[in-house]
């Protein structure tokens, strides 16, 4: 294939441009919960947060990426010309860089895999024709963008509702708060990790039994809730903070908690949005290797580290900046609503990772929050700007399809014959 | 920068509505003082003390105002819009009566007779404990908040109601003495004078019911 070292530097180029910029904005709103809570500073959610969106984006990362890589476009359309599948990913790729530049910017919201998947439909119908996209796939991956905010949050306010009711409304919360954090700090571990062994490690090159996932997860689940147990029996009742607040020292009990759901947040948020980076470039290494997209070719590792790289990268790099922001602006979220909002999305996330479908973490958590309000959890929950984040799709789709679609043409004008 | 999602926060009510409480509960309190000050004849510290109520009256009507600016309709809350604006319009009423009663005082030069003075502070001080009551409970709402409106919080406010209403009773038995009272010596006493007085003892007694209404409302937040 000619040109193969120019694809490759450029497929390179925007891939990581792509991870810096998801590091750098998106990572923000996946802590969110947990620096408006004040369950961490803003250093201990960055360590947290670089740690945990390398570790998802390798471990977990890998059935999501697949999909953006080949689960959309139908690779036997390119057959006759598979450098088209190139320059349709590079488009791809710069078109949602473009848009969550601009978006960005202007304050509006944007979420990269709404960027990414409109992309890419718009580049591989347009550019080639409506039989180049797997509609059925597209399909699929739309209705999750509808079931996983709505899963998140029935799941929150069931989480809310049972610490309401294990442990708020009794007579001697601060007791009940410690007995059943280590249940909480399992349930949490467990999900996350059962997640990951059944369908994550695959592309490490781990094959894991259902029994072992089960048997696996348990153990390190107990591990850490045992581990947790030890720094909640810790904490002590702080006489003042109780004076003026009687709930004080239940909440400071949430915010360890919340140490653990801010580390699931970061891997299930890595674990989704590595792909939104990293997919098309698997894909045009995968061509210029081989000359096409096969079905069955594996993910090469290395792809996955770069992505969660890239990530890590922006996030040092510009994301304590904007976490500082996102933080400064929610004042009365308490550790309760957070842990259960965190864990709710990160469960959902993680789990959509698994089955290969990118979702848009911010609805989810979005709609976590949802939950969370309809137990009555949140004091004001802001629906207008709600609703803005949950409509931004009708902009978002067609801006990155048209952007791509603009890019394809171009790149074909200057590479193509 | 796309950092949106913190922006579905709205700020919360409870901290301004509790601020709010406690200004109104400061304008009843300084009745106290003013009335000593008038029973005492000091009538330089009488309207020292009417313009300290006025300046906490002032406070309380922005605190209100800036209370209802806050709540958005776009807002979904666990309270109902209009509960909240309610229970801020009721403990609003506080300091306007509290005005009302000093501005009467001073405008009229009003004295209270010897015979009944007595029982009168007796009876200013047991309305400002029912304003303190209904401080107490608003400051429960956070705690409230905190539970979801149920259990034993829920539990703790019911039971510092009940004890509001028993003030508030108080505040009823103290007034038909002073009545009373005022009654077995009124013939004595300039009629304009003593009708203005029967008004004033009337306000007085308003601030203990407000004060139970706020009790009466909070009880509606929670039931709902």
């Amino acid at each position: 294939m000619e040109h193969m070292t120019i694809y490759l530097l450029l497929a390179t180029a925007f891939g990581l441009f792509m991870a810096w910029g998801i590091g750098a904005n998106d990572v923000a709103n996946a802590m969110a919960t947990s620096i408006g809570s004040k369950a961490l500073t803003i250093k201990q959610a960055i360590v947290i947060a670089a740690i945990f969106e390398f570790a998802g984006a390798v471990l977990a990362g890998g059935e999501v990426t697949s999909t953006i890589r080949k689960g959309m476009v139908d690779s036997e359309a390119f057959v006759q010309s598979p450098e088209l599948l190139v320059f349709g990913m590079l488009a791809a790729l710069a078109a949602a860089g473009t848009w969550l530049f601009i978006a960005s910017r202007k304050g509006w919201p944007v979420s990269t895999t709404h960027s990414i998947v409109g992309a890419i439909v718009g580049f591989a119908a347009v550019g080639l024709g409506g039989d180049a996209v797997k509609w059925g796939k597209v399909g699929a991956i739309v209705a999750s963008w509808v079931i996983s905010p709505l899963t998140a949050g029935i799941f929150a306010f069931l989480i809310f509702t049972s610490i309401q009711k294990l442990i708020l409304t009794r007579s001697d919360p601060i007791e009940r708060a410690q007995r059943y954090a280590p249940v909480y700090i399992f349930l949490t571990v467990f999900l996350i990790s059962l997640v990951t062994l059944f369908k994550g490690l695959k592309h490490v090159g781990l094959e894991v039994t259902t029994v072992q996932a089960y048997a696996g997860s348990a153990l390190f689940a107990a591990i850490i809730a045992f581990v947790g147990r030890y720094f909640v029996m810790r904490i002590k009742v702080d006489k003042n903070a109780e004076k003026k607040f009687h709930y004080a020292t239940v909440e400071k009990v949430f915010a360890l908690l919340m140490v653990i759901t801010a580390s699931a947040m970061a891997f299930a948020h890595g674990s989704n949005d590595v792909a939104n980076a990293i997919g098309p470039v698997a894909a045009i290494v995968s061509i210029v290797q081989t000359g096409a997209v096969a079905q069955k070719a594996a993910l090469p590792l290395w792809i996955l580290v770069l992505g969660g790289f890239g990530i890590v990268i922006g996030l040092a790099t510009y994301g304590r900046r904007v976490i500082t922001t996102v933080g400064s602006h929610i004042t009365s979220l308490t550790p309760s609503r957070g842990f259960s909002a965190e864990l709710a999305a990160a469960f959902t996330i993680v789990f959509a990772s698994g089955t290969g479908m990118p979702v848009s973490t911010t609805h989810v958590l979005v709609g976590a929050v949802l939950g969370v309000g309809m137990a009555r959890g949140i004091s004001a929950i802001n629906l207008g700007v709600v609703g803005r984040i949950f409509l931004s799709w009708v902009i978002t789709i067609p801006a990155g399809a048209m952007l791509s679609i603009v890019f394809f043409f171009i790149l074909k004008a200057i590479f193509g014959s | 920068m796309g950092n949106y999602i913190s922006k579905i926060f709205g700020a919360s009510p409870v901290a301004p509505i509790q601020d709010h409480m406690e200004l109104c509960y400061k304008a009843a309190r300084e009745l106290i003082t003013f009335f000593e000050f008038v029973v005492a004849d000091d009538w330089d510290k009488v309207v020292e003390t009417r313009a300290k109520i006025v300046a906490l009256e002032n406070d309380a009507d922005d605190a209100k105002k800036n209370i209802r600016m806050q709540l958005s309709k776009a807002l979904f809350m666990p309270v109902a819009r209009g509960d909240l604006l309610d229970l801020v319009l009721v403990q609003d009423k506080i300091p306007n009566l509290a005005r009302d009663v000093s501005g009467l005082i001073v405008g009229r030069e009003m004295r209270i007779p010897a015979a009944v003075q007595d029982l009168f502070i007796e009876f200013v001080k047991r309305n400002v404990d029912a304003a303190k009551g209904a401080r107490k409970t608003i400051r429960e709402l956070d705690e409230l908040y905190e539970t979801g409106f149920r259990g034993a919080e829920a539990d703790l406010v019911i039971e510092l109601i009940a004890d509001l209403d028993q003030i508030e009773n108080d505040t009823d038995a103290l007034q038909m003495k002073l009545r009373r009272a005022l009654f077995a010596i009124e013939q004595e006493l300039e009629p304009i004078d003593v009708i203005f007085l029967y008004r004033v003892i009337e306000t007085i007694g308003d601030i203990g019911d407000m004060a139970e209404r706020i009790g009466r409302r909070l009880e509606l937040l929670m039931t709902h």
